[in-house]
């Protein structure tokens, strides 16, 4: 046990799990080995280190012997890597000088096995943590001011609950509609499931709030054009589009429509009635003022002179605006499937099948007295179009179609109580509150389930009667049977305009291709990108209770950040050693987030815009940048101690775990008790961009037998450029390993999602495999690989 | 016709096991929703639906063998090309026809048929009716 009084004083804690380490790995042996590492001061076990008992330990130990920095070899980090951080913090310590060697998920659990060779490799992981803690940075957890704006993205249901939110609770919002009136698809809607509301009698009110509250800056008919910057600090560009209608003079009164030629399908009708080129969106519409659609206008005049107010102006100009907020919230919904791509089903084929929603405007029509057409006596509801469909792309169920299709299908039922209404379903799914219910009432009215999925819609008369093929999968029967109208109850996906929103925010998608949120259990409405967040249909199909709750959690969670005037910003962000920067600003150009700047000829990084992947590291041929927490010096020390007591004949390789997608899936490989090569060793990275091309050649030549670096998927990364960053860094090794006659086959790059479990072993098998056939590099040949290196890698810029 | 009791037994596991291994099909992701039969071009001729001929395989039944909608089906790829779980119906067929096929058992031998019987016979009729291990 070296006690090096002036380095630092290390205390290594091995935990047993209660069991699920310790009757793998042989604890008492990894703890002995431990104490013997230079400036490990002490070196124990515990049954439990995440408990009091196991805290109260380290705490004890900082105040008694002096500790200033730990190892907890214990589970995965991301399991418990907060509560040690928290321990060392009330200790009075950094709590970026712990680190976790991963004994649980990525040693014993998978290597459950191998109990001799599990213990080996805990060894290697603990002397692996004990190098990259040994020059840790004492980092402080730091703040950032922040501001009480907020930009609303989206004039739904969503957008306007969290607008109302906000604007109580004190905040300044500016609510985005891109088109004339707020209300979003809810306005369009007859009635809600379960309570059977009349859906624009209960939003018109809070549709009337939102230009009441003094906190609201509403801009309807605005696009957004532009955002940059950050949480703090979000620059926004927007256009508010001509109306050529004086809002504060127009009264609405409808002449100016009265006089217009023009006439096209009204889309808020879902093309159902017509209106003319200057209109009001719909009658609770808000703001309530008529506009002109400048796509449609012939500049006739008429409704200038119809104007009895002068609201008119035909030579409006669109309006460029910008503001700045510290926060955003994302609202931007769904549209509704486009059943012409189910061809199967013949929709603007035949004039008798409709969508849900075209049901939904008839049905209003109809109650206010003034039908659009009558459905006829037999209807179909046919469910599923557009949702839990392989065949066109689409896995996911949209989840309210089922509710909403009995909502119609009762009040046809109750309004013609002499009608048949069927509804054919794949799976009936009432989960939500009443839901199960109100199904059962829409049985007992009369309301006919069938179970199974309509196989095609035909008719001989296009404008006549539709027959429809399925089988009922009850009773094994295929029906055939004709119906007045077929309702196709279509699903929902994200909607067109909010790519262009995404693109701009650098937000994550799903699977599904609707916004990816944070963490799909505890940080639901939170996104990739710090101040963003999520309310409504955007992050998912949701019905009106879950998008309204999701909007309150939205704000709530905005306000969390802006209320104190400060918000946490981790420390983990890129640097420069301002002594070594030549000021070549080559790292300026490699940053995609644009957070490095020249200042006085040295590189400079934004820590608000730095997303602290580290791949500007590659860029800099002198070392001078460099990343907190996962430092060049910590990362080799940690490359170099897991490599140390690689003995003749054994091979290893490294595999470079991001921490968003890799090393949590190396964690789950480990929970399910999959098994993979023991000779590997898993090194946590921010992303796989921060293992530069000069790391991957340096751990070459420290004897690891080949390199593997797991990276998310671009497309669910946090850090969306990483992939080609890793690629770039790949070409530049590649070359050196040809050139040197090393075979480049000992590198490897993969991109992963988190579920990826038998990719994640296989790539780590074969790799391992390779390198066994491959045998150890030459000493020779690792000597040249690190010869150099800066010629190789950037050339003779900087033999200077 | 009485209501049979289904054991979930080991066989029927197996009997679901072999049908996926030589189909290449994963068999327990239908979901019965029906659109296969719905679809089926030869369904009013079948003993069975699509559907219920897949269900049965889920179950591990092996009684579908007794039954006649496979022979029917006509590799027309209808119930593929939309079943909504990408699942390949015709390949389910195909694996449970060669079951019997793989047993090689001719149901006619040629040299029973007449000169008259051969003439009037249909070529594609003789071959099917030995067809063995074409698949």
């Amino acid at each position: 046990m070296a006690d090096d009084n002036n380095g630092p004083r290390i205390g290594v804690y091995v935990c047993h799990c209660g069991g699920n380490i310790s009757e793998v790995v042989d604890v008492d042996q990894v703890r002995d080995f431990a104490g013997e590492l230079d400036n490990v001061v002490l070196s124990k076990d515990n049954t439990h280190m995440c408990s009091d008992i196991g805290q109260q330990l380290i705490l004890d130990d900082i105040k008694e012997h002096n500790i200033d920095k730990v190892i907890v070899a214990a589970c995965s980090p991301q399991f418990q890597g907060e509560t040690f951080m928290d321990v060392l913090e009330k200790a009075g310590l950094s709590p970026y000088v712990v680190r976790m060697a991963n004994l649980r998920e990525q040693c014993a659990w998978p290597h459950f096995n191998h109990p001799d060779l599990a213990t080996q490799k805990a060894k290697v992981l603990v002397n692996g943590a004990v190098a990259n803690v040994r020059n840790s940075e004492a980092l402080e957890r730091q703040s950032m001011t922040i501001g009480k704006k907020v930009l609303v993205i989206g004039g739904g249901i969503a957008g306007i609950q969290a607008s109302l939110d906000l604007g109580d609770a004190g905040f300044e919002v500016y609510l985005v509609e891109k088109d004339p009136s707020i209300g979003g698809h809810m306005a369009q809607l007859s009635r809600t499931f379960p309570t059977e509301d009349c859906s624009a009698c209960i939003l018109s009110p809070k549709m009337a709030d939102v230009p009441a509250n003094e906190n609201i800056n509403l801009l309807t008919y605005t696009e957004i054009d532009d955002i940059e910057g950050y949480i703090g600090n979000f620059k926004v560009t927007a256009t508010k589009k001509a109306r050529y209608v004086d809002m504060d003079k127009c009264v609405a009164c409808g002449d100016c429509e009265k006089v217009c030629p023009i006439s096209v399908p009204d889309e808020f009708q879902e093309g159902l009635r017509n209106h003319p080129a200057i209109y009001a969106p719909f009658d609770f519409a808000v703001p309530h003022r008529n506009l002109i659609d400048d796509t449609l206008c012939v500049r006739c005049g008429n409704c200038v002179d119809a104007c009895k107010e002068d609201a008119i102006n035909l030579d409006d100009e669109p309006e460029q605006i910008e503001f700045t907020v510290d926060t955003i919230i994302v609202a931007t919904g769904y549209d509704v499937f486009d059943p012409s791509e189910k061809k199967v089903y013949g929709y603007g084929k035949y004039k008798n099948v409709i969508t849900a929603m075209e049901m939904e405007r008839m049905i209003v029509a109809g109650a206010e007295g003034n039908p659009i057409r009558n459905p006829g006596k037999k209807i179909a509801f046919v469910q599923c179009v557009g949702s839990r469909d392989e065949q066109i792309g689409r896995e996911y169920c949209s989840r309210v179609c089922c509710m909403y299709a009995t909502k119609m299908a009762s009040l046809l039922k109750h309004s013609g109580p002499h009608r048949d209404v069927y509804i054919f379903y794949t799976d009936l799914r009432a989960f939500g509150k009443g839901f199960e219910e109100y199904y059962k009432r829409a049985q007992n009215m009369g309301v006919k389930f069938i179970r199974g999925r309509v196989a095609e819609a035909l008719a001989d008369d296009p404008e006549g009667r539709v027959t429809l093929k399925v089988e009922d999968t009850l009773t094994r029967r295929i029906i055939e049977s004709d119906f007045d109208t077929v309702v196709l109850s279509t699903g929902i996906g994200l909607s067109k305009s909010t790519d262009k929103v995404a693109d701009m925010l650098r937000l994550a998608k799903s699977e599904d291709g609707f916004l990816k949120e944070a963490h799909p259990k505890f940080k639901p409405v939170d996104t990739n990108i710090e101040g963003v967040f999520l309310a409504g249909t955007v992050q998912g199909p949701k019905d009106i209770p879950d998008t309204v709750a999701q909007a309150s959690a939205a704000s709530s969670r905005a306000i969390r950040l802006m209320n104190r005037g400060e918000y946490p910003i981790e420390p983990i962000v890129a640097f420069a050693h301002e002594e070594m920067c030549d000021g070549c600003e080559l790292c300026v150009a490699a940053c995609p987030l644009n957070a490095i700047s020249m200042a006085e000829g040295k590189a400079e990084v934004n820590d608000a815009l730095c997303l602290g992947c580290g791949s500007c590291l590659s860029s800099c041929p002198t070392d001078a940048l460099d990343l907190h927490m996962y430092t060049n010096t910590q990362m080799l020390d940690e490359v170099t101690n897991a490599l140390k007591d690689k003995k003749e004949g054994e091979t290893r390789i490294l595999v470079f775990a991001d921490d968003t997608c890799t090393y949590r899936l190396a964690d789950s490989v480990g929970t399910a008790k999959m098994s993979y090569a023991t000779d590997s060793v898993i090194i946590r990275v921010p992303s796989g961009s921060r293992v530069t091309p000069k790391l991957m050649l340096q751990s070459l030549a420290l004897g690891a037998d080949g390199i593997f670096i797991g990276e998310c998927e671009d497309r669910t990364s946090p850090f969306p450029h990483s992939g080609e960053a890793i690629r770039e860094n790949f070409d530049a090794v590649t070359r050196i390993l040809e050139e040197e006659g090393v075979s480049p086959e000992r590198i490897r790059f993969v991109s992963f999602v988190t579920v990826m479990l038998g990719g994640f072993v296989n790539n780590v098998d074969s790799l391992v495999r390779l390198a066994k056939d491959l045998g150890p590099i030459p000493e020779d040949k690792r000597e040249a690989l690190v010869k150099d290196l800066n010629a190789k890698l950037f050339g003779v810029r900087t033999q200077a | 016709m009485k209501i049979k009791k289904l054991d979930l037994s080991e066989e029927n596991v197996e009997f679901l096991v072999k049908i996926s291994d030589l189909s290449g099909e994963t068999v327990t992701l239908c979901e019965q929703c029906g659109t296969c039969s719905g679809s089926c071009p030869m369904v009013s001729e079948m003993d069975i639906t699509p559907s219920q001929m897949v269900r049965m395989v889920q179950l591990g039944e092996s009684e579908v063998m007794d039954t006649k909608a496979m022979w029917l089906c006509a590799s027309c790829f209808t119930c593929t090309v939309r079943c909504p779980r990408g699942l390949d119906l015709s390949k389910i067929a195909e694996a449970l026809r060669q079951i019997t096929l793989r047993k090689a058992v001719d149901y006619i031998d040629i040299r029973d048929l007449s000169k008259d019987e051969m003439k009037r016979l249909p070529q594609i009729a003789l071959i099917s009716a030995m067809r063995k291990f074409t698949g």
